[in-house]
């Protein structure tokens, strides 16, 4: 998860307040306080702190075999602004961010309202929808990959039923990147289902008596009661959801396992990263991609925290 | 007056069974909806387990066969005779149990630190904390990989567990929902003279069950699945988990599709149980991170 989870606590006025103060200060107060937090911080700072610095240091550097390094000063970053894979895979990742967020969204708001609604055997439904969510993405780009199988796959199978003749999902260029974009969108309505669950179980009822007083159908409510609601959960699944396509490796790394003809009209900017790091050697490069990415993120969450002041209505 | 509240009383009979036959109707129209968004998700997990039990050529055909002739269960043995999924199994499984244990201990340690004593230094400990959260995890793996080369643990356990075993989100979870938990209870047992520790350990962390199992549910989960990691810094066979296996399968079999789902299905199966029995705790999970988190 993420630091948005903080943010949007707090402007929920959820639980962020300071604990009260206490009226009666125990002896050793300090001391228990840092014996119980040290081992936590000791290591986030080896693994998590320490190493932020270096990536940011790691950037402005270039790297030898076994391990040796030395500075180049802003060449890495010079080497972002002409690199053709990188921009590609910015292109990619951001084509593939622009579409499976919205539409997995979408999708499984709808079907949390549908499951919202009194009828039998929502659990098994919940169940079913769920079951993408705890999948390892690996094993999901592998079924997935079979599935899309030009020759022998069940898509294509069940699409020359209608007399369509399917294409060759995951090994043309021109569709490969779509294909797995479908496979996101499959892959994240079970997580966001649940969270925009749980959000429509907590508008209160006489909200919608309300306004089946006033005659209102279902499409007027949806819009007027249940949308307005739901703003806070659409707000928080869509900064995580953006957050975790940014970073999408797993699916593409086994749906187009190398040497793949297609990796370069769905290679994400993590896989470059991954590439760069621990393939060829390219550590430097590698930690200007990674602080890239950082860079990305945070400017995305910091515009959709500014946005969200328009669309966002907190009770 | 009594004429004109029965009128009410019979215009709301009324209207209610005006909506009832609607309200039928349109229940079964959500059904199919959602009967054929079912087999949307259940379908390529079905495909997935009818390939694995297919032969070579049963699962080439075309039209597709449905049901093989006879199962052929030996693709599971084919897959273990190929790489030592066992050995992927008792991986994964030390990787996600040593992640977890390690969380569950020093999350909850320096939650409660942060949510029950006040004490100088905290805001500024807290805030460090947080921008972890900030932080996307390609960010830390170059460095994290060059810690485990100098400490010569590059292609081991430990470097599965260690640096999975600290959680700024884990942490932040386990500290919002201690806030929650009334303030009178440790006075009430520092009366009684317990210490910091005692009081954690006795008081806060029974109270504290469903933030434990929720982030309990979130190692496992991002554990059991994880590949970056595991894959950047265990690259000898015999170290690897499960979701590297995976891939490395995939470079010995790219076309034998009955081995690969075979593969993916003895990956996934854990996972799929542990959720099909411990539903209520995944779910519950969830919420609590996207409502009070």
């Amino acid at each position: 998860m993420s630091t948005t989870e903080v943010k949007l606590a707090a402007k929920r006025g959820a639980k962020v307040e300071r604990p009260r103060k206490s009226h009666r200060a125990v002896g050793g107060d300090l001391f228990w306080a840092y014996l119980m937090i040290a081992p936590l911080m000791i290591g986030l700072l080896i693994f998590y702190i320490w190493p932020t610095f270096q990536t940011f240091f790691f950037s402005f550097t270039k790297w030898g075999y076994f391990g040796t390094y030395h500075l180049t000063g802003l060449s890495n970053y010079q080497l972002l602004l002409h690199d053709p894979d990188l921009g590609g895979a910015l292109i990619n990742t951001l084509i593939f961010t622009v579409l499976s967020v919205p539409a997995s969204i979408a999708l499984s708001m709808l079907v949390a309202v549908l499951l919202n609604q009194p009828i039998r055997g929502v659990g098994v439904y919940r169940t079913l929808y769920f079951l993408p969510a705890i999948t390892m993405p690996a094993a999901i780009a592998m079924v997935w990959g079979w599935l899309y199988n030009g020759d022998y796959g069940l898509i294509n199978y069940v699409l020359s039923l209608i007399g369509i003749h399917g294409p060759r999902w995951v090994s043309d260029p021109h569709i490969s990147l779509y294909s797995l974009i479908l496979v996101a969108i499959w892959g994240g309505i079970g997580y966001n289902m649940i969270l925009f669950l749980a959000g429509l179980q907590g508008i209160p009822r006489t909200y919608y008596e309300a306004v089946s007083l006033d005659g209102a159908g279902p499409i007027l409510t949806f819009f007027r009661i249940t949308l307005p609601m739901l703003s806070p959960t659409i707000f928080f699944a869509t900064v995580i959801s953006m957050i975790a396509a940014f970073q999408v490796f797993d699916l593409v790394y086994l749906m187009f396992p190398a040497p793949s003809l297609v990796i370069d009209s769905t290679q994400t900017v993590v896989y470059l990263f991954y590439k760069n790091a621990f393939l060829v050697e390219n550590k430097g490069y590698a930690a200007a991609i990674a602080v890239l990415l950082f860079m990305i993120i945070l400017g995305i969450t910091a515009i959709q925290f500014q946005l969200q002041k328009r669309w966002v209505h907190y009770v | 007056m009594i004429q004109a509240t029965t009128r009410t009383r019979h215009s709301i009979a009324a209207s209610t069974t005006r909506t009832r036959r609607p309200i039928a109707a349109s229940s079964l129209l959500i059904h199919l909806v959602l009967v054929l968004g079912a087999c949307l998700f259940v379908g390529p997990f079905l495909w997935m387990i009818l390939t694995s039990i297919k032969t070579l050529s049963e699962s080439t055909r075309v039209p597709p066969v449905i049901l093989p002739a006879v199962p052929q269960w030996h693709n599971f043995q084919d897959v273990i005779a190929t790489l030592p999924f066992i050995q992927f199994y008792v991986n994964t499984i030390v990787m996600t149990v040593g992640r977890t244990l390690g969380q569950l201990l020093f999350c909850s340690l320096a939650a409660y630190a942060f949510a029950r004593i006040e004490f100088p230094g905290r805001n500024v400990l807290f805030i460090l904390m947080l921008s972890v959260l900030m932080v996307p995890p390609q960010v830390f793996y170059l460095p994290q990989y060059l810690i485990m080369k100098d400490l010569g643990w590059l292609n081991s356990l430990q470097a599965l567990i260690v640096p999975g075993m600290f959680s700024a989100f884990g942490t932040f979870l386990l500290r919002q929902f201690f806030l929650g938990l009334p303030k009178e209870l440790d006075e009430a047992a520092r009366i009684d003279g317990a210490n910091h520790l005692q009081i954690y350990w006795r008081v806060i962390l029974p109270l504290a069950k469903p933030a434990l199992i929720a982030l309990a549910i979130f190692t496992i989960l991002w554990s059991w699945n994880d590949l970056m990691w595991p894959l950047i810094v265990n690259d000898s066979v015999n170290k690897m988990t499960l979701a590297v296996g995976l891939a490395s399968l995939q470079g010995q079999h790219s076309t034998n599709f009955t081995i690969l789902m075979a593969g993916a299905l003895l990956a996934t199966w854990p996972m799929l149980v542990m959720f099909v029995v411990f539903q209520r705790y995944f779910i519950e999970g969830i919420a609590i991170t996207g409502t009070k988190g």
